[in-house]
């Protein structure tokens, strides 16, 4: 087994703030093939979005606390300078955010966005910057490439927007994409282009892609891996059909649950999971999860609210993180999931 | 329709919206047809749900529905009364009936007034003094939409995206009207959050025979939720139907193409419907295509669809039945829901 494209062994975060101490994201790890794609699941506050920016080193430095391991094609992101960042930034690995025009800037064209990164890394002039320009957005499927890439970002759709900043992002054909939230903000028929538009330039140039988001439909769309995530742990992983087909922990199942569907059954009520997301400045004990779980009280000795659960790996990327043993989860996820097509 | 009225009755809704521009007189150089002879009936205690891709004019619709907004033209029937151009003074027994549930919880509720003050301020506005008194009734309906009343005297900030969307609700709620509009309701929270707010919706409409219209772009969430279901593009109708019969057996290509797009979670190898790619992004509303809206994405489109709007018809069912808006409707039960792995 040759060492994974992305590792990121036991990362931790944590941000000073007023109130104390958030602990963002406590002992992530997982690891990203080239040419597959990471799809992570998680609600608002679940710590993905502070995963994304600290293997970008886009984190505050000066109120941020970062631990454990991301080491990138072997190089360690995390005790890399901030000049070997910016070299690798743009270049081997880049972002795409969720809101395009906020990512853009508005006082300059669009090519002349997608070609500064281009310039900064490989040296080229102004005019091949902007051939560059051109052709990358020929490539996100921009019509008229040549007249639009003098054009500002609010004269371009939402679609188009994200598109242009998909070519930003790919310019230097990067080796590792972080999507977070890419199409979030975007129309069905819009999302289904751009999802599309990711997976042929994947297949072209074989980028690793880390995909965040909280729509489990488009997990099931583009991810080859899943991992979930709840109140900044991983409670789950395993490839897409695993996770998505048989779920292991109480959290996905109430995921699953809460998500109506174009075919399910539909004049029954939504199973929806109880209370709120956790806060991270004062988490649960034990089992983040537990307080919300409705198994809690179904495992030996109550001790979910004392023991945190180890995320058990049981060969091939697979595991759980949840102290219901293999045979309950059987059949509680029968009585309880929301029944799979078969 | 089964012979009673419809309690909300719309024909030929338009709203232009005039763009201004040029110098040094600046006048009225174009419009934005954001609904354009759009025709919808809502019966006591159902659900209709509209969706559409943004920029479709669903929310213009709700806000003129609501007469928040002043119609450029048509009708707008609440009751057997004509709403369309009623003053203030006339409206506001109406008002009483009908209230809206907005998208951002944040935006939506005044961060200066207690979550009391909030519920019962539309009791204050209509000067109407249930039995028991208005904070009694305010902490009833906390209660009802699932908060604790306890917390009357607490301030929105003090709450979550979820919990502050129920005071909305439970806001909607204190007039105890005959038609709520809910634009969005649940696009802004987490989908666990999601789930609880539908289920309470839902719960709602059924217990209290509220009517609603339910806009969302949520595909799934509506089929979830609504009883008849009206599609939108570009500001007008291209379908409508029972809730069924419309995503089962879709006769518009607009229609067919959007149920395809919609991810969903089966997790099977081999995709269960087959993807119409639409190619390129909706027109301007500035200045829509000619004859049919959606022909300029459509794969079937002609001549025939530049030169001629195709009218809301009926193509099949009975009752209120099967309305779809297309030269060529697609011949039915071609995307059946078992199709899946």
């Amino acid at each position: 087994m040759n060492t994974p494209f992305l590792s990121v062994r036991d990362l931790r975060v944590a941000f000073s703030t007023e109130d104390g101490l958030v602990r963002a994201v406590d002992g992530l790890s997982f690891d990203l093939e080239q040419g597959s794609t990471l799809g992570i699941v998680g609600e608002s506050g679940s710590g993905k979005s502070v995963t994304n920016l600290a293997i970008l080193g886009l984190h505050d430095r000066e109120h941020t606390d970062v631990d454990g391991e991301i080491l990138l094609d072997g190089k360690d992101l995390l005790t890399a300078t901030e000049r070997e960042l910016e070299r690798l930034r743009g270049n081997t690995m880049s972002m795409i955010f969720q809101d395009a025009l906020a990512s853009l800037s508005p006082f300059h064209t669009v090519g002349r966005q997608i070609g500064e990164t281009y310039r900064k890394h490989t040296g080229a002039s102004r005019h091949e910057a902007r051939a560059r320009s051109v052709e990358m957005l020929r490539r996100v499927g921009i019509p008229q490439p040549d007249l639009r890439v003098d054009d500002y970002p609010h004269q371009f759709s939402g679609g188009m927007r994200q598109r242009a900043m998909i070519a930003m992002a790919l310019v230097c054909d990067p080796e590792l994409l972080i999507a977070d939230e890419p199409t979030t903000a975007l129309d069905v028929t819009v999302q289904a282009q751009i999802m599309d538009l990711l997976k042929d330039l994947q297949q072209e140039f074989g980028t690793a892609i880390v995909f965040v988001t909280h729509d489990l439909g488009v997990i099931a769309n583009i991810a080859d891996d899943v991992l979930v995530m709840y109140g900044g742990r991983c409670v789950e992983r395993g490839t897409r059909n695993q996770v998505l087909r048989t779920p292991q922990h109480p959290y996905t199942w109430g995921l699953l649950g809460s998500m109506p569907s174009l075919d399910g059954p539909v004049d029954v009520p939504l199973s929806p999971i109880p209370g709120l997301p956790p806060s991270l400045l004062n988490p649960p004990s034990g089992c983040r999860f537990h307080p919300r779980c409705a198994f809690a009280e179904k495992v030996h000795g109550g001790r979910c609210a004392t023991d945190s659960p180890p995320l058990e790996i049981n060969g091939g990327g697979r595991g759980t993180a949840c102290h219901l043993t293999a045979e309950q989860r059987r059949e509680f996820f029968v009585d309880y999931a929301t029944p799979q097509p078969n | 329709m089964s012979g009673t009225d419809p309690l909300l009755d719309v024909t030929g809704l338009t709203k232009h919206f005039p763009v201004r521009g040029g110098f040094p007189v600046r006048r009225t150089v174009g419009a934005v047809q954001a609904v354009d002879g759009l025709d919808l009936r809502v019966a006591e205690g159902e659900s209709l749900g509209l969706v559409g891709e943004s920029g479709c004019g669903k929310s213009t619709t709700g806000r003129l529905i609501t007469r928040l907004l002043e119609p450029t033209a048509g009708k707008i029937t609440y009751a057997g009364q004509d709403i369309t151009h009623a003053s203030r003074k006339e409206l506001a027994p109406v008002r009483s009936e009908i209230q809206m549930i907005f998208q951002d919880p944040y935006a939506s509720l005044n961060p200066r007034h207690t979550v009391g003050k909030i519920v019962s301020g539309p009791m204050e506005i209509n000067g109407i003094d249930p039995k028991g008194g208005r904070e009694r009734r305010a902490r009833e309906l906390l209660e009802i939409v699932g908060l604790n009343p306890e917390h009357y005297n607490r301030f929105p900030h003090e709450f979550s995206g979820g919990q502050r969307q129920r005071i909305g609700v439970a806001r909607a709620l204190a007039l105890s009207p005959r038609l709520v509009v809910a634009d969005e309701p649940v696009s802004a929270l987490d989908v666990s959050i999601q789930a609880q707010v539908v289920n309470l919706l839902q719960t709602l409409q059924r217990d209290l025979g509220i009517a609603f219209v339910f806009i969302a772009h949520d595909l799934a969430i509506v089929r979830h939720f609504s009883q008849r279901v009206a599609v939108m593009y570009l500001g007008r109708i291209v379908e409508t139907a029972d809730r069924d019969d419309l995503y089962e057996n879709p006769r518009h290509p607009y229609t067919r193409a959007l149920l395809s797009a919609v991810p969903e979670a089966t997790a099977s190898d081999t995709p269960p419907r087959t993807r119409i790619r639409l190619t390129g992004d909706v027109p301007s509303p500035l200045n829509p295509p000619s004859g049919c809206r959606f022909r300029t994405r459509c794969w079937k489109a002609t001549e025939r669809c530049a030169a001629e709007a195709p009218a809301l018809v009926r193509v099949e069912g009975n009752g209120v039945g099967h309305l779809t808006a297309c030269h060529y409707p697609e011949a039915g039960r071609t995307m059946t829901s078992q199709a899946a792995a």
